[in-house]
C-alpha cells in the first residue's frame, strides 16, 4: 500500500468520535426511550399506544398528504425543469436563480406567506370578492396543507432532475431525432429514462421533509389535519411524553427507511438513491 | 560513504505484494552514476512499482533498497535526492510555469536571485524561454513534459525517475522528446531511469535495458545485447519480431529445428536438450531452392515501404522475413539463416507461450499490449 | 406548443413568486397588519435599525451559523481526507454511512434525538443545559455531512501524482498538504463552508428542538411569534436578506459565468438528501 501520511491517518479521528456522540448514541436514545417508561423500566407500551386507530390515522394521513405532494411536484417540476433546460445558457442560469431563491426565505415566513394569500380575508379573496364572488374557503383545509408543502418542496424536485437533464448528452436527442423520433417520443423514449436518477433524488428529496414537516399542517390546516411531524412535536413539546414521541419517532425512521428501500429496488445502480 | 564501482542505486531482494498480488519477486537492480537505463516490460511487469520503491512512493515489503552505499528503506521522498517525472507530469494546476520550476528551490529557501537564474537556465534548456507567465494549464502535452522535467532537474537530483513521460505525446513529438531527453541527460550527466512498455524508445534511448516481466528481471544489458541474444523466449518476444521454434542441440554449434540441423554459435547445453531457437525475420535469407536450408509456401506478402514482410509457412510453422526480394503469394521459396544469426535459448517458462505468426496482424500485435500506462 | 410552455413557466413563476411578493408589500405597510394592506410606509424598515429582538434573533443566528460553518468545515475536512485515505473498504463505508444520517434522517428525528441526549446529560449534571452550546453541537453535526461531501469529490479528482510531485521536490506531508493539496480542494472547502453556513442559517427544526429560552435563532423567534401576531417588522427583515441573497447569487453567477463560458448550473443552496453524491 502507498505510504499514508500521520494527517492522512487519523484526520477522520475527530469527526468519527463527533459522530459517535452526536450521532449514534442520540439515536441509541430514541430505541431506548422507544422501549421504556415514564421511570425506566422496559415496555412496549408506547408501541400499543401508537398501534392505536387514532394514531394510525395520522400515519396513514402523513403517508397520503406527503405522497400526493410528491406526486404534485412532480408532475409541476418536471415539465418545468425540462423547459429550464432547453432555455439558452444565460437565461438557464437566471431562471434556475429564480428557483432557489424563494428557499432562501425560511420555511416559517413562506408559509405564512401563504396563509395570507388564501386567508378569508386574504388577497385571492378580496381579489374574487371584487367580481362579487363570495370568499371561498381555502384555509383549513387539506388543500390547503398539500398545496404549502408542494409549494415549499418544489425547488428540491425541480433542482436535480434539471441537473440531471442539462448535463444530457445533447447529441442523445440529434440522435434520437435522427432515427425517427419526434418531440414528444424524445421525450418519453430518450428524455425521461434517462433523467431517472434525477426524478429518484427528486422524490426523496420532496417526500421525507413532507412525511416528517411539522407547523404547516398546523397553519394551513388548522390544527384539523394532524400529521405525525405535528403529533412528535406535539408529545416533546406540550404533553411531555418523550416516551410515545420516540415511539413515533422510530416508527417514522422505519417508515422512511422501507420507502427509501422500495424507490431503490426500482432505480437502476447509477439510479443513485441509496439510504 | 562506499562507492563500489560507481553504484548509485542498488535493489536487493525486493519483493511487493498488493493485496496478495505478488507485483516484484526478489528483484536485484544495480544502476550505476551516469546511466541512462530503462526499465522495459509489459503493464503489470512491476516496473512503475520499481521505480516508485526507489523513488520512495511505496514501501518494499522484503529487500532492501541502498542509495550510494546507504540503506534508504525508511527515508521519505523529500528526503531522498532523487526527483521525478510522472506520468501525467503531475504540475500544479495553481501555480505557473515558472512557480512549478521555483517550487522545490523554494522549500530549500534559496534566496530570490538564485532561484530567478536556476529557473531561467531550465527554461533554457527545455527551450521554454519566456513561458515562465504562463498558466501550466494553457500549455501542449509536450510543453507541459518539458516543465515537468525542468522542475525536477532545477534540484539537480543525483537520479531522475521518469514514468512513461512519453506515453501521452503524439508519434512525432514523441520521438523528438526522445531525442531531447536523451541530450539532456548526457549534458547533465544525471542518472535517468526511465520506464516505458515501448521496446522501441527502449532501445534508442538507453544505455541500459532492464527486461521485466511477471515482477522478475528476465534481462539486464545494453540495447544490443537484449536485441541479439535474448535470454528467453519472453525476451525474444517483447523485443522485436521474432521466429521461436523449440529445437534440440545434439551438440555444440550445432542445433536441429524445423527438421534440419543449423550451425550454430552457441555452446555449452547437454547433449540432445531441448533449447529456444530465436530468428530475427530480418535475419533469414530467401535463396534459390536448390541453395535452401529449408522450403516453404508463402502465405501472405504486405509491403512496408523499405522492404516485404512475408509470412512463409514451413511443415505449418508460418515464420516471418523480412526482405526486400520480391516474392508472391503461393510461391515455393528456399531460405537459409547463417549461423551468427541463430540464437539459441535455455527453455524456460516462457517456452512455447508464444506461437508462430499464422493469425499475425498489426492490430493484434497493439491489441496484446494495450494500457499505456500501468494500474498500480 | 412553444407558447403553452412559456406561459405554463410563466404560471410556475408566478405562484413560486406570489408569497414573496407578499411579503415585500406588506414589509411596506403603514399599518400593523399582516393580513390587509393600508399604506405604504417605510416604518418596518426604520424600526429594524432601531434594533430589537427581531435584529437581535437575526444577529444571533449569523453568529452561530458562521461559528458552525468554521467548525465544520474544519472537522469535516479533516474528516474527508481521512476517510479518503482509509485502507480498509468497509471502514470507510461505515464512516460513511454514518456520516450521512442526519443528512437521510428526517429533520424532526435529528432534532429530537439530540434533544434527549442533551436532557439526559443536563438531568445528570442537575443543569439545563439547553442553550448555545447545545444547538453549536447540533448545528455542526448536521453540516458536517455536507461539508464531507463537497470536499470529497474534489479530492477524488486530485491526481495522487500531485502529492508526489509535491514530496519528490522536497515537501514534508504537511507541506505538500498546504502548498498543493489545500489550494487543489479548495473549491470545495468553500462550497462546503457556504452550505454549511446557510444551512444553519435557515434550519428551524433542528433548533427549536435543541436550543432553550437562553438562546433564540432568528426562525425560532419568528415561531415564537407565529401564535401571537407578527407584525411587518419581520417581512422587512426578511425582504433585506432575500434581496442581499439575490445580489450575492447573482455576483457569484456573473463570476461562475467568467471563469467558466460553460452552462453551468449555479450552486444549488440545499442539496439535501441527494444520495447520489452520498455514495463513495
Amino acid at each position: 500500500m502507498k505510504r499514508r501520511s500521520l494527517l492522512q491517518r487519523f484526520a477522520a479521528a475527530p469527526h468519527i468520535a463527533w459522530s459517535v456522540l452526536f450521532i449514534i448514541i442520540p439515536l441509541l436514545f430514541i430505541i431506548y426511550y422507544t422501549f421504556t417508561d415514564a421511570s425506566g423500566g422496559f415496555t412496549l407500551e408506547n408501541l400499543s399506544t401508537i398501534a392505536s386507530p387514532e394514531y394510525l390515522m395520522i400515519f396513514l394521513r402523513s403517508v397520503m398528504f406527503s405522497i400526493l405532494a410528491t406526486v404534485i411536484c412532480l408532475l409541476i417540476g418536471y415539465p418545468l425543469a425540462y423547459r429550464i433546460a432547453s432555455m439558452k445558457p444565460r437565461t438557464q442560469r437566471i431562471a434556475i436563480v429564480l428557483v432557489m431563491l424563494p428557499m432562501w426565505l425560511n420555511f416559517l415566513i413562506r408559509t405564512y406567506c401563504l396563509k395570507i394569500l388564501l386567508n378569508d380575508q386574504g388577497i385571492i379573496n378580496t381579489f374574487l370578492g371584487n367580481f362579487g364572488i363570495e370568499p371561498l374557503k381555502l384555509l383549513n383545509t387539506s388543500g390547503a396543507v398539500i398545496f404549502a408543502m408542494v409549494y415549499n418542496y418544489l425547488p428540491y424536485m425541480i433542482l436535480p432532475i434539471y441537473t440531471v437533464i442539462s448535463k444530457m448528452d445533447q447529441n442523445l436527442l440529434t440522435a434520437a431525432a435522427d432515427l425517427g423520433c419526434n418531440r414528444f417520443q424524445t421525450l418519453t423514449k430518450v428524455v425521461l429514462p434517462l433523467s431517472f436518477s434525477g426524478i429518484m433524488s427528486g422524490v426523496t428529496m420532496v417526500f421525507v421533509p413532507s412525511i416528517s414537516t411539522f407547523y404547516i399542517s398546523d397553519a394551513m390546516g388548522g390544527r384539523t389535519f394532524s400529521l405525525i411531524g405535528d403529533t412528535i412535536e406535539r408529545q416533546f413539546k406540550e404533553a411531555d411524553n418523550y416516551n410515545v414521541g420516540s415511539a413515533l419517532s422510530l416508527v417514522l425512521m422505519i417508515l422512511i427507511i422501507i420507502s427509501m428501500s422500495i424507490m431503490n429496488k426500482y432505480s437502476d445502480d447509477d439510479g443513485g438513491v441509496v439510504v | 560513504m562506499q562507492d563500489n564501482d560507481g553504484v548509485l542505486i542498488r535493489l536487493e531482494n525486493v519483493s511487493k505484494s498488493f493485496d496478495g498480488e505478488v507485483i516484484l519477486d526478489h528483484i536485484d537492480l544495480e544502476i550505476k552514476h551516469n546511466e541512462f537505463v530503462t526499465l522495459l516490460g509489459p503493464s503489470g511487469c512491476g516496473k512503475t512499482t520499481t521505480l516508485r520503491i526507489i523513488g520512495g512512493f511505496v514501501d518494499a515489503d522484503e529487500g532492501h533498497v541502498y542509495f550510494e552505499g546507504k540503506k534508504i528503506n525508511d527515508v521519505p521522498p523529500y528526503q531522498r535526492n532523487i526527483n521525478t517525472v510522472f506520468q501525467r507530469y503531475a504540475l500544479f494546476p495553481h501555480l505557473n510555469v515558472y512557480e512549478n520550476i521555483a517550487f522545490g528551490l523554494r522549500l530549500k529557501k534559496m534566496s530570490d536571485e538564485e532561484i530567478r537564474d536556476k529557473v531561467k537556465s531550465m527554461l533554457a534548456m527545455v527551450n521554454l524561454k519566456g513561458f515562465e507567465k504562463r498558466s501550466v494549464t494553457a500549455l501542449s502535452g509536450g510543453q507541459q513534459q518539458r516543465v515537468a522535467i525542468a522542475r525536477a532537474l532545477v534540484n539537480e537530483p543525483r537520479a531522475l525517475l521518469l514514468d512513461e513521460p512519453l506515453s501521452a505525446l503524439d508519434a512525432k513529438l514523441r520521438k523528438d522528446m526522445q531525442k531531447e531527453l536523451k541530450e539532456i541527460q548526457k549534458r547533465t550527466g544525471i542518472t535517468f531511469i526511465f520506464v516505458t512498455h515501448d521496446q522501441e524508445e527502449a532501445l534508442s534511448m538507453s544505455d541500459k535495458v532492464v527486461v521485466m516481466a511477471d515482477g522478475r528481471i528476465q534481462q539486464i544489458g545494453t540495447p544490443v545485447e537484449i536485441y541479439n541474444e535474448p535470454i528467453n523466449a519472453f525476451v525474444a518476444d517483447f523485443i522485436g519480431e521474432s521466429n521461436i521454434v523449440t529445437g534440440i542441440m545434439p551438440r555444440d554449434y550445432v542445433v536441429t529445428f524445423a527438421g534440419h540441423s543449423f550451425q550454430c554459435e552457441d555452446a555449452g547445453f547437454a547433449p540432445n536438450e531441448k533449447v529456444d531457437v530465436v530468428v530475427r525475420p530480418e535475419d533469414i535469407d530467401i535463396v534459390p531452392l536448390d541453395q535452401a536450408m529449408l522450403t516453404g509456401e508463402v502465405t501472405s506478402v504486405t509491403f512496408k515501404g523499405d522492404y516485404y514482410e512475408i509470412i512463409v509457412d514451413i511443415d505449418h510453422f508460418k515464420w516471418m522475413i523480412e526482405s526486400t526480394d520480391r516474392v508472391n503469394a503461393g510461391d515455393i521459396i528456399g531460405i537459409s539463416i547463417d549461423p551468427y544469426e541463430i540464437q539459441v535459448m535455455k527453455r524456460s517458462e516462457y517456452s512455447d507461450t508464444f506461437g508462430d505468426y499464422s493469425s499475425f496482424s498489426d492490430e493484434m500485435d497493439e491489441l496484446s499490449d494495450p494500457a499505456p500506462e500501468e494500474m498500480e | 406548443m412553444k407558447k403553452v410552455s412559456n406561459i405554463y413557466t410563466a404560471l410556475c413563476f408566478l405562484i413560486l413568486y406570489a408569497p414573496v411578493a407578499v411579503m415585500i408589500l406588506f414589509s411596506f405597510n403603514s399599518s400593523d397588519s399582516i393580513f390587509s394592506f393600508d399604506g405604504f410606509s417605510l416604518q418596518w424598515y426604520k424600526s429594524i435599525l432601531n434594533g430589537g429582538e427581531a435584529v437581535d434573533t437575526l444577529i444571533n443566528s449569523l453568529v452561530l451559523a458562521a461559528l458552525s460553518a468554521v467548525i465544520s468545515t474544519v472537522v469535516g475536512t479533516a474528516a474527508a481526507i481521512g476517510i479518503f485515505h482509509m485502507k480498509h473498504k468497509w471502514i470507510k463505508n461505515a464512516t460513511m454511512q454514518v456520516t450521512n444520517i442526519p443528512m437521510m434522517n428526517p429533520d424532526i428525528v435529528t432534532g429530537i434525538s439530540m434533544m434527549l441526549l442533551f436532557i439526559t446529560v443536563g438531568t445528570l449534571i442537575k443543569a439545563n443545559i439547553l442553550g448555545f452550546g447545545t444547538i453549536l453541537i447540533a448545528h455542526i453535526t448536521f453540516s458536517l455531512p455536507y461539508v464531507i461531501l463537497s470536499v470529497m469529490p474534489k479530492l477524488r479528482q486530485l491526481d495522487p501524482n500531485l502529492t508526489e510531485a509535491a514530496l519528490d521536490l522536497g515537501c514534508t506531508p504537511m507541506q505538500a498538504f498546504l502548498k498543493v493539496e489545500l489550494p487543489a480542494i479548495l473549491p470545495g472547502i468553500i462550497s462546503g463552508m457556504i452550505m454549511a453556513f446557510t444551512l444553519s442559517l435557515d434550519d428551524f427544526v433542528i433548533s427549536y428542538f435543541t436550543t432553550g429560552a437562553s438562546f433564540k435563532t432568528f426562525p425560532t423567534y419568528i415561531y415564537s411569534l407565529v401564535k401571537k401576531p407578527f407584525k411587518p417588522n419581520i417581512y422587512a427583515l426578511s425582504s433585506i436578506m432575500t434581496v442581499a441573497v439575490l445580489v450575492l447569487l447573482i455576483i457569484s453567477n456573473v463570476i461562475s459565468a467568467r471563469g467558466e463560458s460553460s452552462g453551468k448550473p449555479a450552486k444549488v443552496k440545499k442539496q439535501r438528501r441527494t444520495r447520489k453524491e452520498a455514495q463513495e
